[in-house]
């Protein structure tokens, strides 16, 4: 239940926060159908919920976090096939919009963080080879703010993150499709446990 | 008698040297030329003498100056396959014969040995119909020196005959990046035709955005070095360098004010990427936007009053236009979709830009006066234009098979052609100034 209306919350919470930071490209009418369309989503994360959906997940998430009680940082950080294993958000075409999908995966980022005192991130932005490389590195540096924000709201402190835009200058992939630039237009969550 | 012979053997050192150098430079950037100009002036360069030199030359001054006159756009130089006769002097030269393969202009040339160690370099240029020299000179010039006296050649013949001054003798500055196993970043400064390049430095973290300062002595760049982008400044020669910036968040795009004392750049050390303007000499700061969009690749006017930047503010990418002492931004690019990273012709009266619409991203020239815009390139991905000192071409990055390589486009588009090093992917082009301004 709290885990839900948390997601409900943070999607909104999010939301509000993103939109005038994220203007980005996309012209008003689709910033606006895509903020309702976050709305909706949220809405329905709610109603589902009060309409009795069996909590799986959650006793799940408590199960494991019990399980995890007893591993340092670095080793829930090395266990594979966990959300805290997924360490690349992707976007869309000049937008530092987070999607539904990714502010999931982050969630679970923030919690590990807000839990684990002595783990930090670096967010490093990066962006597709079109257009300019200095406004590639403002769009990095946009999407890693997202990202940071997220993660902060999660309870992240803000000394455990630090961000820096690579722009198009680190590509993950060398190549000039949209298959590639898909693949480019990213943050990616660095860790270090101290 | 042993001075001379280590002076002997040092002649043979440098010359074996000299060779080598100048074959790895060949090795390294070639040049390709991709259009020919309807409408440009026929001449002919024959090949300079060299028959009474005691060494064989590596350099051929003639093609020099071909290569450079064809660039410009403004000349149609003949193929030396194509001359009537290879005359040196004006007096040996047939007019007729020149004038029946249609040719306007004429250069022939020789190189003297003067001294040891210095040779004297002489052209004449010479109006093939009015049978008349319109320019002699004789260059004192060391062996080292050779291709740059090809490139003053060619800017003496190109202002006799345009009335405006050549850009061949100068600089371009450009990043090499290799993409194998350990990425490597390289800042080098080669000569306008690609030849004699320098690395200035080399680093393991991307390097970005060099501003050539109004001097040509040093070059305002962004390093990675530090794990996060800084702005130093570095001098050419001493090869001495400082920090310059070093906030948290973005440090980027530096460009030097005209006289030299200011650089614009990008922080968002106050949440969004801003402009602000520093003081080099103080590091003193004032910040000249504030606004939550993405405000960055800030360019002088000519006169230093205005700064012209990219921001995203009216929701895309595009070009706005404040007074570099604060003041409103007004925005002055209204076509296409995306228009960012200006450069500004000397004169003021033109800029050159990235725009990009329909998913194509190309250099265009945008009249200030009337907002005309035309397309000068025909890629996809072209990005980094920079006006040549005499705002005459323009040299920009462009991507082919996974590598950048850089062009010079005339600024009517008619002639293009690529400088392309073999060995890496090449971009951010910039053009640096005279080398020295005149009396």
């Amino acid at each position: 239940m709290n885990r839900l209306l948390g997601v409900a919350l943070l999607t909104l919470f999010v939301t509000a926060c993103a939109q005038p930071e994220d203007a980005g490209i996309e012209n008003q009418t689709e910033q606006n159908s895509a903020a309702n369309q976050t709305e909706i989503d949220a809405q329905n994360q709610v109603d589902s919920q009060e309409g009795g959906a069996t909590p799986i997940a959650d006793s799940d998430t408590e199960a494991s976090a019990m399980e995890n009680a007893s591993l340092t940082a670095q080793e829930l950080l090395e266990q594979p096939d966990t959300p805290l294993a997924s360490r690349v958000i992707y976007f869309s075409y000049d937008s530092a919009k987070v999607t539904d999908e990714s502010m999931a995966l982050l969630e679970s980022h923030g919690n590990f963080m807000a839990e684990t005192g002595n783990v930090f991130v670096r967010l490093e932005g990066h962006a597709d080879e079109r257009g300019s490389r200095e406004y590639n590195i403002a769009l990095g540096d946009r999407r890693a703010q997202s990202v940071r924000r997220i993660l902060l709201f999660q309870g992240a402190s803000s000394d455990q993150i630090e961000t820096v835009s690579y722009g198009e200058e680190q590509p993950a992939e060398i190549g000039h499709s949209e298959v590639i630039w898909d693949k480019n237009r990213r943050v990616e969550l660095v860790y270090e446990v101290k | 008698m042993i001075n001379t012979m280590i002076k002997r053997q040092v002649i043979t050192l440098l010359f074996f040297m000299l060779s080598m150098l100048s074959q790895q430079l060949h090795a390294v950037i070639t040049i390709e030329i991709t259009e020919g100009v309807e409408g440009a002036i026929p001449m002919s360069v024959v090949s300079f003498d060299t028959s009474t030199l005691p060494i064989k030359l590596e350099t051929d001054l003639a093609s020099i100056v071909t290569n450079n006159l064809n660039r410009s756009g403004v000349f149609k130089v003949l193929n030396k396959a194509q001359h009537p006769e290879k005359p040196h002097y004006s007096k040996d030269v047939n007019y007729a014969g020149w004038r029946s393969v249609g040719q306007e202009y004429l250069v022939v040339g020789r190189i003297l040995k003067k001294t040891n160690g210095q040779l004297d370099v002489q052209f004449q240029l010479l109006d093939v119909l009015k049978q008349k020299q319109l320019l002699g000179y004789s260059f004192p010039v060391r062996l080292r020196n050779i291709r740059s006296t090809g490139h003053e050649i060619s800017d003496l013949i190109y202002e006799k005959i345009t009335g405006i001054r050549g850009a061949f003798n100068t600089r371009i500055a450009y990043i090499s990046a290799q993409n194998n196993s350990a990425r490597k970043y390289v800042l080098q400064v080669a000569d306008t035709d690609g030849y004699n390049p320098q690395t200035i430095l080399e680093s393991d973290e991307p390097l970005m955005s060099p501003s050539w300062s109004p001097d040509g002595q040093s070059l305002a760049y962004v390093s990675f070095e530090n794990r996060r982008p800084q702005i130093f400044i570095q001098h050419l020669t001493t090869a001495k360098r400082s920090k310059v910036s070093g906030f948290k968040g973005i440090n980027g795009a530096p460009s030097w004010s005209p006289d030299g004392k200011k650089l614009a750049l990008v922080l968002s050390k106050d949440k969004s990427a801003d402009i602000y303007i520093m003081t080099v000499a103080t590091k003193k700061l004032v910040r000249l936007t504030r606004h939550r969009s993405i405000d960055t690749e800030p360019v002088w006017s000519n006169d230093g009053a205005s700064v012209i930047f990219t921001s995203d503010r009216s929701g895309t990418p595009q070009l706005y236009r404040v007074r570099a002492s604060g003041g409103q931004p007004k925005r002055i690019t209204f076509e296409g979709r995306y228009n960012s990273a200006a450069d500004i012709s000397p004169d003021g009266k033109n800029m050159v830009m990235v725009y990009g619409e329909q998913g194509r991203y190309q250099i265009a020239q945008f009249e200030m006066d009337s907002g005309n815009l035309n397309l000068l390139t025909t890629n996809n991905l072209d990005e980094s234009p920079s006006f040549s000192p005499n705002g005459r071409m323009v040299l920009y990055a462009s991507t082919e098979k996974n590598k950048g390589v850089l062009y010079m486009v005339s600024l009517d588009g008619q002639s293009r052609h690529k400088l392309s090093d073999q060995s890496g992917d090449i971009r951010e082009p910039v053009w640096g100034p005279y080398k020295q301004s005149r009396q």
